[in-house]
């Protein structure tokens, strides 16, 4: 452990590529070990004592934040919580200014959501400490697909060569281009599934294979992540309503019967019951959604502990 | 009036009268004198441009001075000293200020300011439509009469076609050429990069070259239907490219320009989400990149204009989705410029009418042509001398700069308009 530690410490953490298959394996052993520590009656670990983490969340997430203010305490680090409705941003002040004035605080590490793509990748080159990006935009979720990968690792024993579809609005996920990365690193082949309008234009940089039809694309796969439809694309004219959507994209009980019996179901959550997933399909037996939760935690103590670098506990 | 300034053994090119050898320029009374070999001083002050290039002054036919309204990203003074510092002596600056130049007063107030300054000519460019909304014609007529030598609503796209269908028209009657900014407002709507490949992996939202290509098409057969002319800003797309190709095939009255940063960069700049690289429209494929290039050897594209748009340095270090659009070009162009004739696409004589027999052609303005009688604007540039971009350096208040650190051949080292002597940091 020590010297995975060693590799990472002071680094960010802001898109896949900025790291290796052997030090995602890292994170992942790291992972199962705090996944441990959540299971203890006292859930938590004096590793990161003294350590200060600040969460700059520029959207609304109660998911992403509270997994990284969970983690960072059952590491026993100070998180502070700053989101837009309570920071200086809706005064004015440019996230510059606000990345600058909580960098001149010394934390030890910054978690940043932001709407905008690249604003992370902004923060790391001014905020002198580990920046982790908690998602920008469309661009990149680098710790949902780490829990992602765990999940599936978990499982199956192993993320090489996988067989994995990701369904749903491609072209505004991150949570889709960070998984695409992750699976393929490992040699997965990767199809994504959704209506033309919902794919990005140049989907074919991806590295991945389209299909419109939902059940070509669940069919043999070893891994089937839905993703969250929201109606503001509808507003935007992408597809013309959620029964239409779901009429075509929903993984239902009976899109289900053309996958395989041991198919992994994955959703980033917040869930939209009965419109990309069937409730029953949620909830039922090849779902992994609640534990995709749990392993956030667990990869998220990973991440803060191998960038801060607390002492060995 | 100024004194007389005699340039020697430089190598004159001036397209306009096909010269391209090694002679003397004698500047005298605001106007080129005589052209001509071992020309006599009779107290002229001397210039040695021994080994560098004589030229007509460059024009740019696309800048954003930002005053009124914006002082703090640029002013007519620091933009037209920055336009003489890299070779230009006249420019012609975008109507989207604040208040917009839609009407004879601020044409007006942009000339009383521009009279005042020690640098470039600056000519005003009126706004086709009121507030540049697209709706009401500006009062073309009264601007003309108050100095604007072009129209346009740069910055947007005329976006009703029954609109600049009339604005065509009526300009015409004043002899003023339409330029359109060719975006379809609605394809590109939130857009902050090309759409692509680079915008698919990077998940930035794009503004697809259709926006480009549909709007040129489209403006091309409105200008041939009316037999106006038009004059399609910083081209950026093949599509467009070939569009113009084959208008001008026909005989349509199509002219066109291109931004430095459209031969230089590709939407492959962003993948560092630096909001430098953002600009309007937006940095495209290798393959368009390979078009424009094409367009300015062959002809298809008459100029290179910078669409020099200065920010403040705050503003882009702003999130790239709220970063403004565009960067600073008048102190790059010619160095950038440079780097096609040595890439070997064409040679010195079509760099220098890129830069500035066209300009003046297009615009019907002053100056392109060293003719004697013709206003003495001339510039002098050293193609071989290597310098290191550092916007510290601009003299525009625009800082902002996809090129920092860039290595580049090829900087001018005086500009002389009106016969007087503007910019001489080395003292030749
Ligand atoms: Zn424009």
């Amino acid at each position: 452990m020590e010297t995975v530690e060693k590799k990472f410490r002071g680094r960010h953490l802001l898109q896949i590529a900025d790291l290796t298959a052997d030090e995602i394996m890292g994170l992942l052993n790291t992972a199962y070990k705090f996944k441990d520590v959540s299971e203890r009656e006292i859930k938590k670990v004096p590793t990161l004592r003294g350590k200060t983490i600040v969460n700059l969340f520029y959207e609304p997430s109660t998911r992403t934040r509270t997994s990284f203010e969970i983690a960072g305490k059952r590491l026993s680090a100070d998180v502070i919580n700053i989101s837009t409705s309570s920071s200086s941003v809706s005064k004015g002040e440019t996230f510059k200014d606000t990345v600058l004035n909580i960098a001149a605080m010394k934390p030890d590490a910054i978690v940043v959501r932001h709407g905008s793509p690249g604003a992370p990748a902004y923060a790391a080159r001014i905020a002198g400490c580990s920046v982790i990006n908690g998602g920008d935009g469309a661009n990149a979720h680098p710790t949902q697909a780490l829990l992602d990968l765990m999940t599936i690792h978990e499982k199956k024993g192993t993320v090489e060569n996988l067989k994995a579809a990701i369904v749903g609005d491609i072209l505004h996920s991150r949570v889709a281009r960070s998984n695409i990365n992750a699976l393929k690193m490992f040699g997965a082949e990767v199809t994504v599934c959704a209506p033309p309008t919902l794919l990005p234009h140049g989907v074919k940089a991806l590295g991945v294979k389209v299909t419109h039809d939902i059940r070509e694309a669940v069919a043999d796969k070893d891994v089937v992540m839905m993703l969250r439809i929201q109606t503001e694309r509808m507003q935007q004219g992408l597809f013309p309503s959620l029964r239409e959507y779901s009429e075509h994209f929903c993984l239902s009980a009976k899109v289900l019967k053309s996958a395989r019996p041991d198919v992994l179901i994955m959703h980033p959550g917040p869930i939209n019951r009965g419109v990309e997933i069937a409730s029953d399909v949620a909830d039922g037996p090849y779902s992994l959604i609640l534990s995709q939760v749990t392993h956030g935690v667990a990869m998220r103590m990973a991440v803060l502990y191998l960038l801060c670098g607390g002492a060995e506990s | 009036m100024s004194e007389a300034i005699l340039i020697q053994n430089g190598r004159v090119i001036d397209p306009s009268r096909g010269i391209d050898a090694v002679q003397d320029v004698l500047v005298k009374d605001g106007v080129i004198a005589a052209v001509g070999k071992n020309l006599a001083a009779n107290g002229a002050k001397t210039v040695d441009a021994k080994g560098l290039v004589v030229s007509p002054g460059f024009i740019d036919l696309h800048v954003h001075l930002r005053e009124p309204g914006f002082e703090y990203k640029e002013t007519i003074a620091t933009g037209s000293m920055a336009a003489a510092a890299g070779g230009f002596t006249a420019v012609c600056c975008m109507a989207n200020t604040k208040p917009v130049n839609d009407n004879a007063s601020v044409t007006r107030f942009i000339l009383e300011k521009a009279a005042a300054v020690n640098g470039a000519r600056v000519h005003p460019i009126g706004a086709i439509t009121k507030g540049l909304k697209g709706e009401e014609l500006a009062e073309i007529g009264e601007m003309k009469k108050a100095g604007v030598v072009a129209l346009s609503d740069d910055g947007r796209c005329v976006m009703d076609a029954r609109v600049l269908r009339h604005a065509m028209d009526y300009a015409a009657m004043f002899g003023l050429t339409i330029v359109e900014h060719c975006e379809d407002e609605h394809l590109v709507k939130g857009g902050i990069m090309n759409e692509g490949e680079t915008s698919a992996r990077l998940g930035i939202k794009g503004m697809p070259a259709i926006a480009e290509d549909v709007i040129a098409r489209r403006d091309i057969d409105i200008a041939a239907y009316l037999k106006r002319p038009v004059h399609i800003a910083h081209i950026s797309t093949l599509g467009a490219v070939e569009s113009v190709r084959a208008a001008k095939a026909l005989g349509t009255a199509v002219t066109c320009e291109a931004a430095p940063h459209h031969f230089s960069l590709t939407e492959k700049s962003l993948e560092t989400f630096d909001a430098n690289c953002k600009m309007n429209p937006p940095l495209r494929t290798a393959d368009d990149v390979a078009a424009v290039k094409e367009g300015l050897r062959d002809g298809t594209i008459d100029c290179i204009a910078t669409d020099h748009a200065p920010h403040a340095t705050w503003e882009k270090e702003l999130e790239i989705d709220q970063a403004p659009y565009g960067i600073v070009g008048l102190e790059t162009a010619l160095g950038l410029s440079m780097r096609l004739v040595r890439e070997g696409l064409f040679g010195l004589p079509r760099l220098v009418e890129l830069l500035s027999t066209n300009p003046a052609r297009i615009f019907s303005l002053p100056g392109g042509t060293l003719k004697e009688g013709a206003p003495a604007d001339v510039c002098i540039f050293d193609t071989e001398k290597k310098w290191t971009v550092d916007p510290a350096e601009f003299v525009s208040l625009g800082k902002n700069s996809p090129f920092a650190g860039w290595e580049l051949f090829g900087k001018n080292c005086l500009t002389i308009v009106g016969g007087r002597i503007v910019y001489n940091p080395s003292n030749l």
